[in-house]
């Protein structure tokens, strides 16, 4: 089939729309038939293209701004049993907005590589359990400390020590690994014995100090990621079973690195250390599909564009900023424009330190001035070529 | 205001920001204020006073001494005071205190050496090329926080102290205070090369000049006294600020030439700080606010411009209009949707204007001739030098004479005027649209029910505003691009917002799926619906079904397959203009979900779509009545045998969870993953309870009659739903608080009716009663309870959402489409290569996307 006639049409149509009209043509359709359908689709393209000077921005703002006013403030799953607790609804929208640092409920979707396809209930856990970020608080069944030695004896829980996938001999070269605060030696069959003589010249509350810290010392696992919850899932696309790991916190770069994820899949809620990872252009992404299935949940149906202009906007210059006043807003109009939005005598003072020149291109700006907008039919100028005849007495 | 009196009006190209020097100061000034003095006995103005008339005119009948012009005309001038002693303006103490802190004391140089210095600016200017506004901000404090501690200056080598601010405006150097005059002249010295490191503009910005030496007076007209009815004058608080600060100057000046103690000189001199500060802003935080003697505090520059009530949003960006009417709406199915039934009332006092011309000049006279209190009349005439001439019986006969091509007559309302319908909030581009007046009697505006949904309206007592565009570019606009038809696909997603509602929706999914007439009933049926142009498409048969008779309205061409809401059909078929399979209902006809509506605006235009809306709407009505339809109380009985049936399932659910709990009591309960036990067994009781109900809701909708009225409601979907029926009849379930069954009030139990521990389903908000059986008093306080939640929710929301939707429309106000697709800002940079990756839309397409397959098959089958 004449591969020829569609490049012809590159410049005029969207690659994506070549594509989906390549790919539903029947193959035996003529060349001719091809041109045909091909002009027709050119026609019906321009008659729906965006038209110039349309307020995008004000649609795409109104879009997601009159349905928020239906989301519901808390969400929880109801039927789902085997979910993890999300930030859901508005509160998650305007947390994605804002571009906050720290996100209430980080969350992580780790999909397994391609070779673990048949794994056992048993081999998943095993290896969620290797993502889980184990203190040895949560191993240990008792901390008897030993006052007069200097000893802190370590009893660990049998249990949970197999739910992990350890032994007694691992966690001691893993805390010997880990921390330098005590010597530790293995002492029986779930016991190990801490020395903290070395420190016998900072007072028995030291040995108290070092229990709470060996407390909380992170042993095994993937910093960050408290909760790990296995579970099977049909791909909605290709409705094939896939093996997923769904995480409480979130530690992209680390999970990355393990050897039995599926990388191309994985995928994080947290859209700074996204940026981090991966990219601005990752992150931007991540802001779409976000907010794209918030909405989707709560049952909003907004169109994919307004959502991608927002990200787009918030990933401008390179790095993820907030709709806030400390974002976007601030850095991107005149002055006039962004003291409208809040503290605006903060944005004057700022303004006349650095003599700054506002010509007065926003929207806002010329609405305060009762002038004209640059927007939609305030765009086009008219303009009266030849000559004038008694312009005297002009009237407003 | 006559013709050589109009203001120059000028565009504004742009504005620029900076400080005022006090030099500028002096020389915008008109006046050198010095005396607190207002007014003499006589009431006049004082010279060189606040008032003075040299600053513009607040009186009638006054006029200013500088430009002449009277109130209104004259828009004020500046005055100055010369201060006594420097003072240091509070909004800049924060510069100051760095400038301060990174020069050095005795040369002004920074404390930067000379080679560092300049790898500073080159980085600065590598920023100002490519980098980023938030590289820039860490950029410039990492500058100061690294200078600031600096013990000696690179420069003369000095040794450098510590300084302090002591706020808000008293600096210390190693607790010892430095005068403003000492400020200021440590300021001077700073170099305007050195100033960039600091992203000051020394054009703009001199440091020295934030410690004022002479103090702008406003113009009397920013600063307007109101008389009040006892003749006694009251001063702006602007005004009041102004006189303390004028006061105190003159005390320190005398005191200092009377050679007054240093103490004294100082008290005074902090007092003026103090007055100087409180004008600027009278809400800092270390300061005790300046009070009117009743206790007030006064209102001062900083707290006029901020805040929602302040001049910025409240006056610049919000307007005010004339023109515009607001009254309650009420529904009227028989207008047209782009219709707006105005009252006479408001039709007589809203205008047009209409501009004579050789033309229309005598159609225009009979206007004037009716004069104001006659519809359909005129109230006013203009002439062309632009004075307004009131219509009555006086100078009717004198205008009628007058009147000639130029002059332009203020003409009442009529029908087919162009005006501009809202309701707030106005949330949606939608919720201000063009309609076509059509005058009616009455106080109410009339708007047809079927474009209630994109203003949101409703008719509880609702009120909207009416605007009539004065020019005819307004006109035109509104006419082309705000009316009704225009904006009836949601750029939002693609779908009509105005559909068929309510009842026309179940009328004509009765219609089609029912009923059946005879051909002359059936030309009754639409006689009254008004479709009396249609009767004729009526099939010649002595019988015709509704599926014919809704076929009439159909174009003849059209072709359409989809989808019905009611699962007991299939499809919708419809072939060249007639309905052969499947029923009418919310899905093809409904708002925001008809898809066979927006197959007829693409396919016939947006006129006709509007039209076939209409029709249909009042087809579906018309139908109603044919049919004869009502909910009534029984729609809710069930036969004995189909209660026992729901008795059943409900202690069926019953057993299961309380074995549930049996088994969590005895320990045996397996946990669900990641969960403990105690949730777990919540989790698998909430489970049953809700999968018990929607057992119940099936049991309800198997075995009521296809017939019966609500149920007929619920599935075409003009209202309510299954689950509502089943609540009714049936039970109406588990209440959930923040997705748990109810738990807490008393002591390890909801309510004192009940056992400690009691997990039991009625213990924890299960109501095992319809609402037609009526519920039991602990189930009706759990249904209280989750009703509460509810409205508590949509309380936290609304300013939650209200701000979000500010913020975003705030940042994306300026950007626009290109004609070459591409999306840009204010200052034209480029935000998107192509909208949406594609450039098309979504208003104008189906979903965002082009239905290629429907242009291949009509190529290939026009063989």
């Amino acid at each position: 089939m004449g591969k020829s006639i569609f490049s012809e049409y590159k410049n005029v149509l969207p690659k994506g729309l070549i594509e989906e009209v390549k790919s539903k043509i029947p193959s035996k359709t003529s060349d001719k038939k091809v041109k045909e359908i091909m002009e027709e689709v050119v026609k019906e393209y321009e008659k729906i293209r965006i038209e110039g000077g349309e307020g995008i921005g004000l649609v795409a703002a109104e879009s997601i701004g009159e349905p928020s006013t239906q989301m519901t403030l808390n969400t929880f799953h109801f039927a789902g049993v085997a979910e993890m607790n999300v930030t859901m609804g508005l509160p998650r929208v305007i947390e994605i907005f804002d571009a906050r640092k720290k996100i209430k409920t980080p969350t992580m979707e780790i999909f397994l590589d391609k070779k673990y396809k048949n794994a056992s209930v048993k081999e998943i856990k095993k290896l969620s359990m290797k993502i889980k970020s184990i203190q040895l608080g949560e191993l240990a069944q008792e901390f008897k400390i030993n006052l007069s030695d200097y000893k802190i004896n370590i009893v660990l829980d049998k249990e949970k020590l197999e739910d992990a996938g350890l032994e007694t001999g691992d966690v001691v070269s893993l805390l010997k690994k880990r921390t330098k605060t005590a010597k530790f030696s293995k002492a029986g069959k779930n016991e190990i014995i801490a020395d903290v003589e070395l420190r016998k010249e900072k007072g028995p509350n030291e040995v108290f100090r070092v229990r709470e810290k060996l407390e909380k010392l992170v042993i095994s696992g993937i910093k960050g990621i408290t909760h790990v919850l296995p579970s099977k899932r049909t791909n909605p696309l290709t409705g094939e079973e896939e093996l997923v790991i769904i995480t409480a916190g979130s530690n992209l770069k680390d999970v990355l690195k393990l050897d039995f994820v599926d990388t191309t899949k994985t995928k994080s809620n947290d859209i700074y250390e996204i940026e981090d990872v991966l990219g601005i252009e990752a992150a931007r992404q991540a802001i779409i599909d976000e907010v794209y299935t918030v909405l989707e949940e709560q049952g909003i149906n907004v169109d994919i564009r307004h959502i991608m202009l927002v990200a787009d906007t918030m990933c401008l210059n390179g790095e993820i900023e907030g709709i806030t006043r400390y974002g976007i807003i601030k850095s991107k109009q005149g002055v006039l424009a962004s003291a409208s939005f809040e503290t605006p005598i903060r944005h004057f003072t700022s303004a006349a330190l650095k003599g700054t020149k506002d010509y007065l291109h926003s929207v806002i700006e010329n609405v305060m001035l009762n002038q004209p907008i640059r927007v939609g039919t305030g765009l086009p100028k008219l303009r009266y070529v030849g000559k004038i005849e008694n312009s005297k007495a002009k009237k407003a | 205001m006559e013709a050589d009196k109009i203001p120059v009006y000028r565009y504004v190209d742009s504005i620029s920001f900076g400080v005022l020097n006090p030099k500028t100061i002096q020389d915008i000034a008109t006046v050198k204020v010095v005396t607190p003095e207002l007014y003499d006995k006589e009431g006049y103005p004082v010279d060189g006073g606040l008032m003075d008339t040299r600053m513009g005119v607040i009186d009638p009948g006054l006029r200013c001494k500088v430009c002449g012009g009277k109130i209104h005309e004259c828009l004020g001038h500046f005055g100055y005071i010369a201060l006594a002693r420097p003072v240091i303006h509070v909004k800049f103490v924060k510069i100051i205190h760095n400038l301060l802190r990174c020069t050095c004391r005795e040369c002004g140089r920074v404390l930067i050496p000379d080679e560092k210095r300049k790898h500073i600016m080159d980085e600065i200017n590598r920023i100002e090329e490519e980098g980023t506004r938030s590289e820039m901000v860490s950029l410039v404090s990492k500058i100061i926080s690294k200078t600031k501690t600096s013990k000696k200056c690179p420069h003369c080598k000095a040794e450098q102290k510590k300084i302090t601010l002591d706020k808000p405006t008293t600096f210390l150097e190693n607790d010892k205070r430095i005068t403003p005059i000492e400020v200021r002249t440590r300021l001077e010295k700073i170099n305007d090369e050195d100033l960039k490191l600091f992203r000051i503009n020394p054009k703009t910005a001199r440091p020295e000049w934030m410690v004022l030496t002479v103090f702008p007076v406003a113009p009397v007209s920013m600063r307007p006294s109101i008389t009040l009815q006892t003749g006694e004058r009251s001063e702006d608080d602007l005004t009041h600020k102004l006189g303390d600060i004028v006061r105190i100057n003159q005390r320190l000046f005398e005191n200092i030439n009377a050679g007054a103690p240093e103490i004294i000189i100082e008290d005074l001199w902090d007092l003026l700080q103090y007055h100087v500060t409180t004008y600027f802003d009278n809400r800092i935080s270390q300061v005790p606010p300046a009070r009117h003697r009743s206790g007030q505090p006064l209102t001062t520059l900083s707290e006029r411009i901020v805040s929602k009530e302040g001049r910025i949003r409240h006056n610049l960006a919000g307007k005010r209009t004339n023109f515009s009417a607001r009254t309650v709406i009420s529904p009227d199915p028989l207008i047209k949707l782009n219709e707006i039934g105005v009252p006479q009332v408001i039709a007589m006092t809203l205008t047009v204007p209409e501009r004579i011309t050789e033309w229309n000049m005598e159609y225009l006279k009979k206007f004037v001739e009716r004069g104001p209190s006659k519809y359909p009349g005129a109230n006013y005439v203009v002439r062309p030098d632009g004075r307004k001439k009131k219509i009555n019986d006086e100078t009717r006969e004198q205008l009628l004479e007058e009147l000639q091509p130029g002059y332009k007559v203020e003409r009442h309302l009529i029908d087919g005027d162009i005006a501009l319908f809202n309701r707030q909030p106005s949330l949606h581009r939608m919720s201000m649209m063009a309609h076509k007046v059509k005058v009616l009697p009455y106080r109410t505006f009339r708007l047809n029910p079927a474009v209630c949904n994109p203003y949101n309206a409703d008719f509880d007592g609702d009120e909207m505003n009416l605007h009539i565009p004065q020019t005819e570019e307004a006109r035109s606009e509104a006419e082309r691009l705000m009316i009704i038809e225009k904006q009836m696909i949601s750029p939002r997603y693609g779908l009509s917002v105005i559909g068929v509602l309510q009842d026309g929706i179940s009328g004509n999914y009765v219609l089609t799926k029912y009923m059946k007439l005879p051909r002359k009933k059936a030309a009754e049926l639409l006689g009254q619906a008004g479709l009396l142009d249609y009767i004729d498409k009526l099939p010649n048969k002595k019988e015709v079904d509704g599926k014919e008779i809704f076929s009439v309205l159909i174009p003849d061409d059209f072709n359409f397959k989809g989808e019905c809401k009611d699962p007991d059909e299939t499809e919708v078929i419809i072939e060249k203009g007639k309905l052969k399979k499947g029923v009418m209902d919310k899905k093809n006809l409904g708002e925001e979900s008809g898809f066979m509506l927006r197959e007829i605006n693409k396919q016939y235009g947006e006129k006709f779509a509007l039209e076939f809306i209409g029709n249909t709407l009042r087809l579906g009505i018309t139908s109603l009545m044919f049919y004869g339809f009502s909910a009534h109380i029984s729609d809710a009985d069930l036969p004995k045998n189909v209660t026992r049936l729901i008795d059943q399932e409900l202690e069926k659910a019953k057993q299961d969870v309380d074995e549930f709990i049996k088994k969590y009591k005895d320990g045996k309960l397996e946990p669900l993953a990641g969960r403990t036990l105690k949730e777990s067994v919540e989790l698998r009781i909430l489970e049953r309870l809700n999968k018990a109900r929607n057992k119940l809701g099936n049991i309800v909708n198997k075995n009521s009659s296809k017939l019966t009225p609500s149920l007929i409601m619920a599935r075409s979907g003009a209202r309510g739903n299954l689950l509502n029926l089943t609540q009714i009849t049936a039970c109406v379930g588990q209440q959930a608080l923040r997705g748990k069954r109810i738990e807490g009030g008393y002591k390890d139990r909801t309510l004192s009716s009940f056992k400690k521990n009691d997990l039991g389903p009625a213990a924890r908000g299960f109501i095992e009663n319809g609402f037609k059986a009526g519920m039991k008093p602990h189930e009706f306080f759990f249904a209280a309870m989750t009703g509460r939640d509810s409205l508590m929710d949509t309380a936290l929301r609304t300013p939650k959402s209200g701000y979000l939707y500010r913020r975003l429309s705030n940042a994306l106000q300026d950007l626009k489409a290109m004609k070459d697709g591409s999306v840009r800002d204010g200052d034209d940079n480029i935000i998107e290569f192509l909208y949406g990756e594609d450039g098309i839309d979504v208003s104008k397409s189906e979903g965002g996307k082009i239905n290629v397959n429907l242009i291949i098959s009509k190529v290939l089958e026009n063989k």
